[in-house]
C-alpha cells in the first residue's frame, strides 16, 4: 500500500453526531446494540430521515426531527454518535 | 375522496357514533362488578389528562404489590349503572421495559392468575404522532387483551395536516375506537360507554415470532399455561426481571433459552423493525397528510428562545426566581394563618381541659401537626409551579438545558428542581425528584437534596451569625453578616454536589442512563390537572409523611416531660425554695422551673450522656439538648435554646441573643466564641435534622437504607465538620 492510501485510511463513517445544525441525513444503522432496542422503539429505523433540529446551549444533548412527522427528540451527543449514517 | 366527511371532522363525535353502533350487539358488563381497567400508553400521549378526566377527585396513591413504584389508581362512574377501578400506569414506549416504572406494566400483564389483573385496557395514542404511538398499540394487541384505542390528541393532529380514516383504522387494528381530545373532554362519554362493554380481545395480531422460535414458545406456553405464543415469547425475553415466576421457573425458561441459542437483544430489534413495517402499511390506506406549507411548528420557534443560551438561561432563573419568590414571600401568609389556627386551637384545648393527656395532646400531637401543616402551602406552591411547569412541556427543556452540566456530579438534567426547591424545603423538593427515571440518578438526587440550606435553617444562621460577626461593611457595599449567610448557603450546595459526585462513584447500577427522550410540544396547562396535582402533593405529605412526624413529636414530648423518678418534682421544689429566696418574680421562676425541668427530663439526661461525645466540638449539654429537640426540625432550636438559658418562650430574637452573649463558660470567658458560634453553624448546615425529611424519604424510596444512609452520612458530616471547626479556630 502506499503511503497516500494509509493517510487516507479508511473514511470513519458519519454518525449523526456529525450533522451540522438543520443537517438531514438518512439512518444507516445503530451501532451500540442495548441503545439501539431503545433508539428503535423511539422511531430510529434505519431508512428513517434525522434532521438536527437543535443543541443545547453547552453542545449537548441535541434535539432531533425524526422521520416526516413533527416528532422532536432529544438525546446526548455520545448517544447521537451510535446512530450511523448512509452516505 | 370518498371519505371526506368522516375524516374532516375534529371532534370524531361520528366515528365515535359509529364505534358505539358496532358495539350494540356486544353485552354490557354485569352490573355488581367492579370492572378493573388499566390505562397504558406513551408518555405525553395525554393519559394523565385522560385518567383525570375519567377519576376526577375519585384518585389514590398505593404501592404496587413488591414494587417500589407509586400505583395511582381511581373510581370512575361509566354509566349510571356501571363503576369501574381505572389503574394509571406509567407512561412506556414499549412492553420491554427499561426502568423500574416499566417494570410495573409488564408485571401487571404478564400475570393473569394475579388479583391485580385487568379486565381489558385503554391504550391512549396520540393522533398527531401515530407511528411511533401505534408500536407500543400492536404488542399489547398481540398479548390478547380485550382493549379498546383512545386516539387522543385530534386537534392537534387537526392542525398537522393529519387526515384519519377512523373507520378504516378500526378494520386495521381490530379494536375499538374513540377519537378523543381528553384535554377538552371531547369523547369521554363514548369512552365510558366502550368501557362498560363486555369486550372481546383483538381480532387482529401484528407479529408472529419466528419459525425456529415455535418450539421454545410452545413449552413456555405448555409449562405456564399461558394463552398466547406472544406472551411466552416475553417470558423468554424478560423472566429475569419478572418479579412473580418462582427460581424454579426462572431456571426453566434460562435452560430453554440456553439449549435454543436465544438472543434476546437481536430478536427484540427485529420485532421492533417488523412492526413498524407493519404500521407504515397500516398508516398508508389510513392516513394522509396534507401539509399545506412546511410548517414549522411553533414549538419550534418557542425553542429558539426559551434554550437560546444566554435567553434560555436568563428566563430560566428568572423563573427560579419568581418560584423562591412564591415559596418564600406569597406562602408566608397561609403559612401564619395556619400556624396561628394550630395555636389557637391549641389553648382552645389547654384552657378548657387538664391533665397529663391533654399536654400530650397539646404539645406533643398538635405541635407535631402543626409542624406538618404549616408546609402545606409551601407544598401546595411548589408543586402548581412544577406542575405548570411539566404541563406546558417547559420542563423538559430545562433539563436538557441542565444536563451536560448536571451529569459531571452524577446528577442529571432533571435533578435541578429538586436541588432548587430544597433552598425552599427538602420536602416537596424530595417529592418532586420522581421525575427523574434514572434509579441511580434519582436516589442521588434524593440524597443530596436536603444539604441544600432550606428555610428552617434561616433562624439558627441568623441568631448565631449576628452573635459573633460584627454587622462591618465590606469593599463599601457588603454587609459582612450577609457574606456569612451567603457562605452558609454555598457551604450547603459545594456539599450537595461534592456528595453526589461521591455517590456517583460509589453506586452501581444495571440500567444505564439514557437521556434518550421525546421533547414534547408547547401546551397550555391544564388547569384541571395542576389543581388535581397540587391536592394530590398535599395529601400525600399530610398523611403519609405526617403519621411519622406526629408520632417523633410524641415520642421528643415524652422524653422532655418526664425524667427518671420524681427528678422533676425535686427541680421544680428546689427552684421554688432558691426563687423565694431571691424575690424572683412569678414568671422569672415559672422560666427558672421550665429549663430545670428540661435539664432533669430525659431529654437533659440525653444532652449529659451526649456532652462527652459532643464537647470536642466545642459544645455542652445545653447545646445537646438542643441538637436532640432540634433533631425533629431545626426551627426548634432557637425555642430550646430559649428554655435552656431562661428565656421566655415568646422572647424576641435579641433577647436570645443578649442571652447567649451573656453566657459564660468555666472560667468566666464568654462561652459563645466564634470558635464555638461556627462549629455550632456548620453543625447545623450539615447535620439531618428534619424528621420530615427522613420522613419523606423513607416514603420516596420506600425503605429505610436509603434515609438511614442519609442519616449517618449528613450527621457524620456535620461531626467532623464541626470538630475540624472548633479545633482550628479555638
Amino acid at each position: 500500500m502506499s503511503s497516500r492510501s494509509a493517510q487516507a485510511k479508511t473514511p470513519t463513517p458519519r454518525s449523526v453526531k456529525d450533522l451540522r445544525l438543520g443537517e438531514s441525513g438518512t439512518i444507516c444503522c445503530l451501532e451500540d446494540p442495548e441503545m439501539a432496542l431503545k433508539l428503535l422503539e423511539m422511531g430510529c429505523i434505519p431508512g428513517t430521515q434525522v434532521r438536527l433540529n437543535s443543541r443545547a446551549p453547552l453542545g449537548c444533548p441535541i434535539t432531533l426531527v425524526v422521520g416526516d412527522e413533527d416528532y422532536t427528540l432529544s438525546l446526548r451527543v455520545s448517544e447521537a454518535a451510535t446512530i450511523l449514517l448512509k452516505d | 375522496m370518498a371519505r371526506a366527511t368522516l375524516i374532516s371532522d375534529p371532534t370524531g363525535a361520528a366515528a365515535s357514533a359509529l364505534t358505539l353502533e358496532a358495539l350494540r350487539d356486544v353485552p354490557p358488563r354485569s352490573h355488581r362488578e367492579l370492572t378493573r381497567i388499566a390505562l397504558i400508553g406513551n408518555p405525553n400521549s395525554g393519559k394523565s389528562s385522560l385518567f383525570n378526566q375519567l377519576t376526577g377527585l375519585n384518585q389514590k396513591v398505593g404501592n404496587f404489590p413488591g414494587v417500589t413504584v407509586d400505583r395511582k389508581t381511581g373510581i370512575s362512574q361509566l354509566t349510571p349503572q356501571h363503576r369501574a377501578e381505572i389503574i394509571d400506569l406509567p407512561g412506556t414506549y414499549s412492553l420491554y421495559p427499561k426502568s423500574l416504572d416499566e417494570k410495573v406494566i409488564t408485571d401487571l400483564l404478564y400475570d393473569k392468575g394475579s388479583d391485580q389483573y385487568p379486565d381489558f385496557v385503554v391504550i391512549t395514542v396520540d393522533a398527531s404522532n401515530l407511528r411511533r404511538n401505534l408500536l407500543l398499540f400492536t404488542q399489547l394487541a398481540d398479548l390478547g387483551l380485550p382493549a379498546v384505542l383512545a386516539l387522543n390528541m385530534m386537534d392537534v393532529a387537526e392542525q398537522h395536516g393529519v387526515q384519519i380514516d377512523i373507520m378504516a383504522l378500526q378494520q386495521e387494528l381490530g379494536v375499538p375506537i374513540i377519537p378523543m381530545n381528553a384535554r377538552k373532554g371531547v369523547g369521554i362519554a363514548a369512552l365510558k360507554i366502550v368501557m362498560s362493554r363486555q369486550l372481546g380481545a383483538p381480532t387482529v395480531s401484528f407479529f408472529e415470532p419466528s419459525e425456529d422460535l415455535l418450539p421454545m414458545i410452545r413449552q413456555i406456553r405448555y409449562y405456564f399455561n399461558l394463552h398466547n405464543d406472544y406472551l411466552a415469547l416475553h417470558y423468554a425475553h424478560q423472566f429475569r426481571q419478572i418479579s412473580f415466576l418462582t427460581a424454579d421457573e426462572k431456571a426453566y425458561i434460562a435452560e430453554l433459552v440456553e439449549k435454543y441459542d436465544f438472543k434476546p437483544t437481536p430478536r427484540q430489534a427485529q420485532e421492533t423493525i417488523d412492526r413498524y413495517a407493519r404500521i407504515n402499511d397500516i398508516l398508508l390506506n389510513t392516513v394522509t397528510v396534507v401539509r399545506t406549507e412546511k410548517n414549522e411548528p411553533y414549538s419550534n420557534k418557542l425553542d429558539k428562545i426559551l434554550t437560546h443560551k444566554v435567553w434560555g438561561y436568563l428566563i430560566f432563573f428568572g423563573i427560579l426566581f419568581l418560584m423562591f419568590q412564591a415559596v418564600f414571600a406569597w406562602a408566608s401568609y397561609p403559612m401564619e394563618l395556619i400556624d396561628e389556627g394550630v395555636t389557637w386551637i391549641n389553648q382552645l384545648v389547654q384552657t378548657n381541659f387538664d391533665g397529663p393527656l391533654v399536654n400530650l395532646l397539646t404539645e406533643g400531637v398538635l405541635a407535631g401537626l402543626g409542624g406538618v401543616l404549616i408546609f402545606i402551602p409551601q407544598i401546595a406552591l411548589l408543586f402548581a409551579f412544577i406542575a405548570v411547569l411539566e404541563e406546558t412541556g417547559y420542563m423538559a427543556r430545562v433539563t436538557f438545558m441542565m444536563d451536560r452540566i448536571m451529569r459531571k456530579f452524577g446528577l442529571n438534567g432533571k435533578s435541578i428542581v429538586p436541588l432548587i426547591s430544597g433552598v425552599a424545603c427538602a420536602v416537596p423538593a424530595i417529592m418532586s425528584a420522581r421525575t427523574i427515571e434514572n434509579w441511580k440518578d434519582r436516589i442521588i438526587t434524593i440524597f443530596v437534596t436536603p444539604l441544600m440550606s432550606c428555610s428552617a435553617r434561616i433562624p439558627v444562621y441568623t441568631v448565631l451569625i449576628a452573635l459573633v460577626v460584627p454587622p462591618q461593611k465590606v469593599l463599601g457595599i457588603f454587609n459582612l453578616q450577609g457574606i456569612a449567610l451567603m457562605g452558609l448557603y454555598l457551604l450547603g450546595f459545594f456539599a450537595a454536589i461534592f456528595s453526589a459526585w461521591l455517590l456517583k462513584l460509589i453506586l452501581r447500577t444495571q440500567n444505564k442512563s439514557y437521556f434518550i427522550m421525546e421533547f414534547p410540544v408547547y401546551r397550555w396547562p391544564r388547569w384541571k390537572n395542576v389543581g388535581i396535582t397540587i391536592v394530590e402533593k398535599v395529601k400525600t405529605f399530610v398523611f403519609q409523611a405526617g403519621k411519622v412526624i406526629v408520632a417523633i413529636s410524641v415520642i421528643l414530648w415524652v422524653l422532655a416531660s418526664y425524667g427518671p423518678g420524681n427528678a422533676l418534682e425535686q427541680a421544680e421544689t428546689r427552684v421554688r425554695a432558691t426563687a423565694a429566696q431571691q424575690r424572683l418574680s412569678a414568671e422569672e421562676t415559672d422560666i427558672r422551673i421550665a429549663s430545670e425541668k428540661l435539664e432533669n427530663s430525659y431529654a437533659g439526661l440525653f444532652g449529659r450522656t451526649l456532652e462527652p461525645a459532643i464537647r470536642p466540638l466545642g459544645f455542652d449539654w445545653k447545646i445537646g439538648i438542643a441538637l436532640i429537640t432540634s433533631f425533629a426540625a431545626r426551627e426548634v432550636f432557637v425555642g430550646t435554646i430559649s428554655t435552656i438559658y431562661s428565656v421566655g418562650q415568646d422572647a424576641d430574637m435579641r433577647t436570645v441573643q443578649q442571652k447567649l452573649a451573656a453566657e459564660k463558660d468555666d472560667n468566666g470567658q464568654p462561652f459563645f466564641t466564634p470558635a464555638r458560634a461556627f462549629s455550632l453553624l456548620v453543625f447545623y448546615v450539615f447535620a439531618m435534622q428534619c424528621m420530615s425529611t427522613l420522613a419523606v424519604v423513607y416514603r420516596e424510596t420506600k425503605g429505610w437504607k436509603w434515609p438511614l444512609m442519609q442519616l449517618l452520612y449528613m450527621t457524620g458530616l456535620a461531626y467532623v465538620s464541626s470538630l475540624l471547626v472548633y479545633q482550628l479556630f479555638k
